[in-house]
């Protein structure tokens, strides 16, 4: 699949966003006033900014109101629903904490529980395609969680949380890649089922149907990253798990250093996320490869 | 709404014949061309003189070779070529439409013909993502996303003449490797092709459930004697010049010089 800088942007940061979000209306940490302020304007910062981002690649952007009506059918229709929701009820929680000293704690729940469910509902566009084999597994949901709830309680400082979920999500990640590379070849999907001549002997592409390129080789294969995947794994993980969970096992001396490690932490974290999700587009092959002889 | 219907009346579709096939684009050419500038946003082209040119297709003919697995102890029969046309394959249930967030992609219930509403479609690329047939194509130009229509402004219009009542490539096609009606009926011309020559679903383990259905090529792993119908009306008729050219040959052979060995 075609990496697009949108979609990793918007998965990325609205993902952090939203786990951020999921900690905050469960009251950790337990603030008010502006240090309440503070956090939640990162948390909106960073999930609204990822919304925005991911209308980018729409082609007609202005139309994306009548994304919120298919929720019956359309995971996408759902995120967006979710979304709106999770923000609009954590913004009423907000008001209470920053300018009321007080928490609406029911409201704090709700918008908890459909902060998570926007995450959940993002990772079930992907899982749902049978036509990438690689995201159609349940351990696609389950690292989209995993990282949301770590990246979230790292930026909300819960250090013993977020160790114990940085090292869940970095075992989600292991098991991804690992059940993930297998997840074409136990598909059953070959050039044989997708031109039906497969029973008859070898198939192979002989000739594409056009000299140039076209939308579905530009969207749906991408080999060029490939070749440093293995690297680009070994990276995202050292930043995105093992870097940060070191920083929070390590004991410093000072609050001063301790934020700056924190940050250190949370950025390197961010950047690691974001290495992963690069690959979790560059590596998954569409089947519709298959009748070019690609991957 | 996304939701597919639980049945449609009629369903619609095509029967491409692989045996018959002979890759020649006829189809690709005239369904750009009568839907370019029928429904919907045109079919537009990137670069289309230059360098790196490309654009958007309803229906692409791939061509692939297979080679069929000895026999026992007999040598491997010749590897056979095979054009494959691909355009929707109008899905019974049909992924892209129920991934669609806006409801622009919906099937119909009186015919099973898949459609893109443009006016809706947000140009989103997930209908394409869930296709496993590269039946969907976003236009560049439009940015709405762009697919088979079965030509459904040519197959009720009564403003044609009835024989153009069909989808273009259907009546383009020089070889009749094309095949539009109702797969629904059992006793449709193309059911009854469909179950005569045993035709086949696409990536049945999508689980898709495609109306379309592809004829198998029949086996080509005898020679027949006479391959060339023709070559017995194309034999020279007069091996030896007679008359004046034949006087003229010989005269010209007896001068001093070479001639080419053969020539008469």
């Amino acid at each position: 699949m075609h990496p697009a800088p949108s979609v990793i942007l918007f998965t990325t940061l609205s993902g952090l966003g939203f786990g951020l979000l999921f900690f905050l209306g469960l009251g950790m940490p337990d603030v008010t006033g502006m240090v309440s302020f503070v956090f939640f304007a990162i948390a909106y910062a960073l999930a609204v900014g990822g919304l925005l981002a991911s209308t980018f690649h729409l082609g007609h952007p202005e139309r994306a109101m009548k994304a919120f009506s298919q929720w019956k059918t359309s995971w996408l229709s759902r995120e967006g629903c979710c979304a709106v929701g999770a923000l609009l009820v954590m913004g009423l929680y907000a008001i209470g904490t920053v300018f009321l000293d007080t928490q609406w704690t029911l409201f704090g729940v709700i918008g908890a529980v459909l902060s998570l469910a926007t995450v959940f509902t993002t990772s079930m566009i992907y899982a749902q395609l049978k036509t990438i084999p690689r995201w159609n597994m349940p351990l696609t949901p389950a690292m989209f969680i995993s990282f949301s709830l770590a990246g979230g309680a790292l930026l909300a400082g819960q250090e013993t949380m977020a160790t114990a979920l940085l090292i869940i999500a970095g075992m989600v990640q292991l098991g991804y890649w690992s059940y993930g590379d297998k997840a074409f070849a136990e598909s059953g999907t070959t050039m044989g089922t997708a031109t039906g001549l497969g029973d008859r002997g070898a198939v192979r592409a002989f000739e594409p149907p056009h000299t140039g390129s076209n939308y579905l080789l530009r969207e749906f294969v991408h080999v060029v990253g490939r070749k440093h995947s293995q690297k680009l794994r070994m990276i995202g993980f050292g930043l995105g798990f093992a870097l940060p969970i070191l920083l929070l096992l390590v004991p410093f001396e000072g609050l001063m250093l301790k934020h700056t490690m924190a940050a250190i932490a949370v950025l390197s974290h961010l950047a690691g996320i974001a290495c992963s999700r690069w690959l979790f587009f560059a590596e998954a092959e569409h089947v519709v490869g298959l009748y070019y002889g690609k991957r | 709404m996304t939701e597919l219907p639980n049945a449609t009346d009629r369903k619609m579709g095509l029967v491409i014949d692989l045996d018959t096939c002979v890759g020649c684009h006829a189809c690709v050419i005239s369904c750009k061309g009568w839907n370019t500038e029928n429904y919907g946003a045109p079919l537009s082209d990137q670069d289309p003189y230059g360098s790196d040119p490309s654009g958007t297709f309803l229906n692409r003919v791939h061509s692939f070779e297979v080679q069929p697995k000895p026999c026992g102890s007999e040598q491997a029969p010749a590897a056979q070529l095979i054009h494959f046309p691909k355009s929707c394959l109008h899905c019974e249930d049909a992924p892209c439409v129920t991934v669609c967030p806006t409801g622009a992609s919906y099937k119909r219930v009186e015919d099973g013909i898949v459609l893109v509403n443009e006016s809706d479609c947000i140009g989103c690329g997930l209908c394409a993502w869930s296709c496993p047939y590269g039946a969907r194509e976003l236009d560049l130009a439009a940015g709405v996303m762009k697919k088979c229509t079965l030509c459904v402004d040519r197959i009720y219009n009564d403003n044609l003449p009835e024989e153009d009542r069909i989808p273009s490539c259907v009546r383009t096609c020089p070889a009749g490797a094309r095949h539009f009606g109702d797969l629904g009926d059992p006793d449709s011309d193309v059911s009854k092709l469909v179950a005569e020559r045993e035709g086949m679903d696409l990536m049945p383990e999508m689980g898709t459930k495609p109306v379309n259905k592809y004829l198998p090529p029949r086996p080509k792993d005898q020679m027949e004697d006479q391959i060339d119908i023709l070559a017995p009306l194309l034999a020279p008729v007069a091996e030896e010049a007679g008359g004046f050219l034949g006087w003229l040959d010989k005269a010209l052979d007896k001068l001093p010089g070479n001639s080419t060995e053969g020539a008469n």
